[in-house]
């Protein structure tokens, strides 16, 4: 196959972009037809316990409401494959903001004014929503996020760690923290000749598709699920929201469309978050700052309807060579709203804690963050004993620094000031694995010598389109322009979420298979195509359905530069670099706007982003983007994002490694690493706003 | 959000009949704050009283050199106006930290002083709030409340106000002009907003049916400069965890005139009467500063959560007269 | 509504205002529309819902993202918090109206060129608000990052990335493309 050099790795344009640009791309919510309800969910205000009387009355007599759904009246559903997707099956209400009931309405007015009128009375049962490291309910689950076993050991981490000349002890804390994209989940659901069609806001319409399918009892092919254009998940729409279902229930109900958009104020309960962790760290270590004995040891919650466990010391199984270690998770069920998926689960809060232990490493040995780490090169993958396909980790940083201007560094702890600023300078390693799916695509070749591709990949923002039209034309040989690329519809070929960094890899292989594979049929073929051209579809289940003898991990080294204001506690980045080895990079111009992006959402990590449980209320505080800070363009300095080329064969057929979530990996310890630099003071707890700096500044 | 009627009265008397004989009605101003709490349930009106378009978006220069600003002017234009930044600079700067630039293009003077707290219980009409129903209670004075008072709040309720604008024109010596069924009156911004007592649902002394018409800013003292300063979570589009407007002049190496404000620390913006009565004619020294700032900060009485705001405010406020003497000396 | 001690209970009386909605006229992208509408239906609702212009986002609806950011009469403003019964005869440009035919607005340009964009959601907004931003900067508005010094009446205010960053510090992006989207209005800026 000739992978045409002028198509894998250009700075292709989105493909997309001048509909975003001009706003005629259409979002979920956006698909109002004639007739349309629109839908308003009523959430539960008790932390836990039970809907004892819904009336409904008051909702009715509300101009333009038109039907009020609760568990009383909804349409029964047969078990989801997800308990979150149970709504309005019961009176049981499992946390806060739990949906009890749907109103639905001629206008968005009348929907929410339907909604104000619904009055629910709760028998409510004790809560106990507050995760704390001696939290009673407290066990080790068997696996963690992922898949991964929730306890690994090799050797005596703990008698190792005692026997160490240097010893460091530390436990991190990190509050819940929520994606927050900028396109609130929505569906617009529509019933015509038994055939049920949903917009929907997810980063994979194949699996809602399938969720709908299990919850409504239908046949999959009676049900198409569309998110043409998405806007930002961030792992919040890799699974099914209960959005699709509340739609898709009240469309065949009342036989109208139903479009339904979540408020803002309701996401924090209803589709999920990053669950807080308390990590404890110990690290031992020769003089040299060689490791004898790594243990990570997280604490987390998960909701009462569901087990999710934040997979965050599963990096510490890849990172850095020791004889010794030990990484266990354990995990409360609360009644708090459903963990899931945010940017990086596990790698991004579990980094958070090890490579700012790191840093009090080198800190406590004097020295330098980089050479500690270059010290620490594992040979093979510490926890499986595996060869790497390919690890630059010390390229990176090494290039990183180079870049940086790291070797100039005074390592004193405040040492250097501009004014009232104190400056300091931090660095972190990043990781994040390699991962594929199972996916299918078709090519088609015409007979007026274009092609057309499908595959039901989603483009949430990364520019999916664009890449896979790129391997496919570089299979195809022909310029990308030829080649229409069709995504977005469960009705295509299935393929995977958008989600773990996986999505080029998955839908990318099956491209490429399909591509090559009418290649061959072209070839086989004589005189002119036929009117309908030639086609395959195909899939890639044998190619991924054995792991490979290889452990497959991205790697990055993170480098930071803040000021501290000396006089507020206010903390600002002022320069962000980035260096990644990712596999063979297939379109420099969006993957570093991928790479960008990721740091950014580590720096909001690090500075301005946290929600706090109410402990009377169970619901997280900040509900609002007014409360909880996303970072704005004022906290976001000027950012670079370099990668490595990195040539290696044992992961696709283009070669790469996903680049969506790494750059958030290691960007929070770096800052706060800085942090540390600028001022001295070891904070151990995100964010780093001005109450937790100003103890500690003169 | 209930269905309301909606009118626009042409002259401000007409306005002020109108809220007079529809108890529950809202004069609607910019809307960015009302419209806000419409939708979250907090504020039901029955009727909306548009006053944006009266003739009241004027901006004049009084005969004493003060300044006239008409309720409706947008924050955007108050902040970008030329004698605003050239003599009331604390008040440009207070307004440029505030908000957005969409939210001040469409925020009125009026409007921004009427606004309310963003404390979470006070916003969630599914939880107690003394503020929004007397007597159902106060879940931040035990729940979350880092970002509430610390200075002069009492056992029904620790919100702040959450104006930048409003803490400038305290310092300032601002006032307010009110229109109402009983004629028109004049009350020190530094009256206007009040503590919270026992009737915290009053966030102000407007009386039933008065409309805000005019801010006037009394001239600018000789030789006195001001600043704005204010500390919060992320580097803009944040509320206050704390924020300082002063206005200093010194003569002789002593302070001369001197005004003090903070803002985020309680239900109105806090005139620092103590230290300005400790700091005129002292030395324009930082320990002075620093004895005249506690002095003031001794009647913080911190929640479990927020003290460190009591800090935050003592190092913005001694932060201010420190540069503002070195700027008085350098004028 | 629970029934927490201490909330109104939401069924006390409804009693409907006889006169809760009005026929008025918004000029939409230089088009005359005569719509008559709830009173509560803000801007945003009577551009998306009932005049098919879904290219201003609702991210909050509640002025703390920037995604529904407008110009009215030339300024931007969050089309979420304006209720349009109050916005009457007003001059309302959205992103559908930049682009002259064919040929996009230079910050669209920009915005594609530079790769200012992810998921897109926030992307209407932003070019609306930098539009209406680059307006003010000509007017000599200052903001937050003006330096004190710059004392007003000298002209145009002056943009550089600073100025830019926080004069769009209004509009949210969570893909973070903020480098790009000042990148973009750079190249644009004068």
């Amino acid at each position: 196959m000739s992978d045409s050099p002028r198509a894998l790795g250009a700075p292709a344009v989105r493909r997309e972009g001048r509909d975003k640009v001009t706003g005629t791309a259409r979002y979920a919510a956006e698909h109002t037809a004639p007739g349309c309800l629109y839908g308003w969910i009523v959430p539960a205000t008790v932390p836990t316990g039970r809907v004892t009387a819904i009336r409904t009355a008051g909702a009715l007599a509300v101009p333009g409401v038109h039907t009020v759904l609760t568990h009383d009246n909804a349409p029964r559903l047969k078990e989801p494959d997800d308990p979150i997707l149970a709504v309005l099956q019961d009176d049981r209400v499992p946390h806060r903001g739990w949906p009890v009931a749907l109103v639905l309405a001629e206008s968005l007015e009348s929907a929410r004014a339907g909604a104000d009128a619904v009055y629910v009375e709760y028998a409510t049962t004790e809560h106990d929503v507050v995760l704390t490291g001696d939290h009673p309910g407290l066990y080790t689950p068997k696996e963690a996020n992922g898949g991964h076993p929730a306890l690994r050991e090799r050797g005596d981490a703990m008698s190792a760690f005692d026997a160490a000349p240097v010893r460091i002890d530390a436990t991190y804390t990190l509050r819940g923290l929520h994606n927050h994209p900028m396109e609130p989940h929505a569906s617009t659901a529509r019933w015509a000749d038994g055939h049920l069609t949903v917009h929907d806001s997810s980063q994979g319409s194949t699996a809602v598709r399938n969720s709908l399918a299990t919850a409504l009892g239908l046949d999959r092919d009676r049900i198409t699920v569309i998110s043409e254009h998405v806007g930002g998940g961030f792992g919040s729409k890799g699974t099914p929201r209960p959005q699709a279902v509340l739609a898709a229930m009240a469309a065949r109900h009342t036989g109208h469309p139903v479009q339904l958009a979540l408020p803002r104020r309701y996401m924090a309960a209803i589709v999920g978050h990053r669950a807080p962790t308390l990590q404890r760290v110990r690290l031992g270590a020769d003089r040299d700052g060689v490791l004898s004995s790594v243990s990570h040891e997280i604490v987390t919650h998960t909701s009462r309807i569901k087990e999710f466990v934040e997979q965050a010391a599963v990096p510490a199984r890849v990172m850095y060579a020791s004889p010794h270690s030990r990484t266990e998770h354990r995990v409360a069920a609360l009644d708090v709203p459903s963990p899931s998926w945010m940017r990086a689960p596990g790698e991004a809060s579990g980094m958070y804690a090890l490579e700012s232990a790191m840093d009090e490493l080198a800190c406590a040995l004097g020295i330098d963050p980089v050479e500690l780490r270059l010290r620490n090169e594992p040979r093979t993958e510490p926890d499986s004993g595996l060869p790497f396909s390919s690890r630059n980790l010390t390229a990176c940083l090494s290039e990183g620094a180079r870049r940086f201007g790291w070797s100039d560094r005074d390592p004193r702890p405040a040492a250097r000031q501009e004014g009232p600023r104190l400056l300091g300078t931090g660095v972190a390693s990043a990781t994040y694995p390699v991962l594929v799916s199972k996916a299918a695509a078709s090519a088609q070749a015409a007979p007026d010598g274009s092609y057309r591709v499908g595959v039901n990949a989603t483009d949430i923002g990364t520019g999916a389109r664009t890449v896979l039209a790129q391997i496919a034309a570089s299979v195809l040989d022909t310029p990308p322009d030829n080649v229409t690329i069709d995504i977005g519809s469960s009705d295509l070929p299935t393929a995977p979420v958008a989600g773990g960094s996986s999505g080029t890899a998955s839908w990318g292989s099956a491209v490429h298979k399909a591509a090559t594979t009418l290649v061959r049929r072209l070839a086989e073929h004589s005189g002119p195509l036929p009117p309908e051209g030639i086609g395959v579809t195909v899939d890639t289940g044998e190619e991924t359905a054995q792991e490979p003898p290889y452990a497959r991990h991205a790697f990055g080294a993170h480098f930071a530069e803040v000021a501290v204001d000396s006089l507020t506690g206010e903390v600002r980045v002022r320069r962000l670099l980035g260096v990644y080895a990712a596999g063979r990079i297939l379109n420099s111009r969006t993957a570093r706007s991928q790479f960008i992006g990721g740091m950014v959402m580590g720096l909001g990590m690090a500075l301005t982003e946290g929600s706090t449980m109410d402990p009377a209320f169970g619901d997280f505080t900040e509900s609002d983007l007014a409360s909880y800070h996303v970072p704005s363009c004022a906290d976001v300095p000027d950012i670079q994002a370099h990668w490595l080329d990195e040539d290696d064969p044992h992961l696709n057929p283009m070669g790469s490694k996903g680049i969506g979530e790494i750059g958030t990996v290691g960007t929070a310890a770096a800052i706060g690493n800085a942090v540390r630099h600028a001022t001295g003071a070891r904070l151990r707890e995100l964010s780093l706003t001005p109450d937790k700096l100003l103890p500690y500044l003169p | 959000m209930k269905p309301f009627a909606y009118l626009r009265p042409a002259t401000v008397s007409e306005a002020v009949r109108a809220g007079a004989g529809h108890p529950g009605s809202r004069f609607l101003g910019g809307g960015t704050n009302l419209v806000d709490l419409m939708k979250l349930g907090v504020e039901t009106p029955g009727l909306l009283i548009d006053v944006s378009r009266l003739p009241l978006d004027g901006m004049t220069r009084t005969d004493d050199g003060g300044l006239r600003i008409g309720a409706t002017v947008r924050n955007s234009d108050l902040a970008a106006h030329p004698e605003v930044r050239n003599h009331w600079p604390a008040l440009s700067q207070a307004l440029l930290a505030g908000a957005s630039g969409q939210l001040r293009n469409t925020a009125t003077t009026g409007g921004n002083l009427l606004q309310r707290t963003r404390c979470p219980y006070f916003q969630d009409v599914s939880k107690p709030c003394n503020k929004r129903i007397p007597g159902s209670g106060c879940p931040a004075r035990e729940g979350t409340h880092r970002d509430l008072a610390v200075l002069g709040h009492s056992q029904d309720c620790v919100a702040t106000n959450p104006s930048d604008m409003a803490v400038a024109l305290a310092a300032l010596d601002a006032t307010v002009q009110l229109h109402g069924p009983e004629g028109v009156r004049t009350v020190q911004v530094t009256d206007f907003h009040r503590l919270p007592a026992d009737n915290p649902d009053q966030d102000t002394v407007i009386r039933p049916g008065e409309l805000i018409t005019e801010v006037v800013l009394p001239p600018p003292s000789a030789g006195a400069v001001s600043l704005y300063r204010k500390a919060r979570d992320r580097a803009s589009y944040a509320f206050a965890l704390a924020s300082v407007a002063a206005v200093l002049s010194v003569r002789d190496g002593r302070v001369d005139r001197i005004s003090l404000a903070f803002g985020g620390l309680a239900h109105r913006p806090w005139r620092a009467r103590v230290a300005e009565d400790l700091l005129r004619g002292a030395s324009t020294t930082g320990d002075a500063f620093a004895r005249a700032v506690d002095a003031e900060l001794a009647a913080a009485r911190p929640l479990r959560d927020n003290g460190f705001k009591v800090d935050l405010a003592r190092r913005l406020a001694i932060g201010a007269l420190v540069e503002l003497t070195t700027r008085a000396a350098s004028t | 509504m629970a029934a927490t001690p201490g909330i109104t209970d939401a069924e006390e009386a409804h009693v409907p205002n006889p006169v809760d909605r009005s026929t008025f006229t918004l000029y939409v992208n230089g088009t005359e529309r005569t719509l008559t509408l709830d009173h509560r239906t803000t801007v945003l609702d009577a551009l998306r819902e009932h005049l098919g212009l879904t290219g201003a986002k609702k991210g909050c609806d509640h002025g703390q993202c920037g995604a529904c950011t407008v110009l009215v009469d030339g300024r931007r403003a969050n089309s979420c918090l304006l209720l349009a019964v109050a916005q009457e005869d007003a001059h309302i440009t959205t992103v559908e109206g930049l682009a002259e035919g064919d040929r996009l607005h230079p910050l669209q340009r920009a915005f594609l060129e530079r790769d200012a964009l992810q998921c897109g959601y926030c992307t209407p907004g932003q070019i609306c608000s930098a539009v209406g931003m680059l307006r003010e900067a000509e007017d000599g508005f200052p903001s937050h990052a003006t330096p004190r010094t710059a004392l007003a009446g000298e002209g145009p205010a002056p943009l550089g990335a600073d100025e830019i960053r926080e004069r769009m510090s209004g509009n949210l992006c969570r893909c973070g493309a903020y480098p790009r989207i000042v990148d973009a209005i750079e190249d644009v800026a004068p």
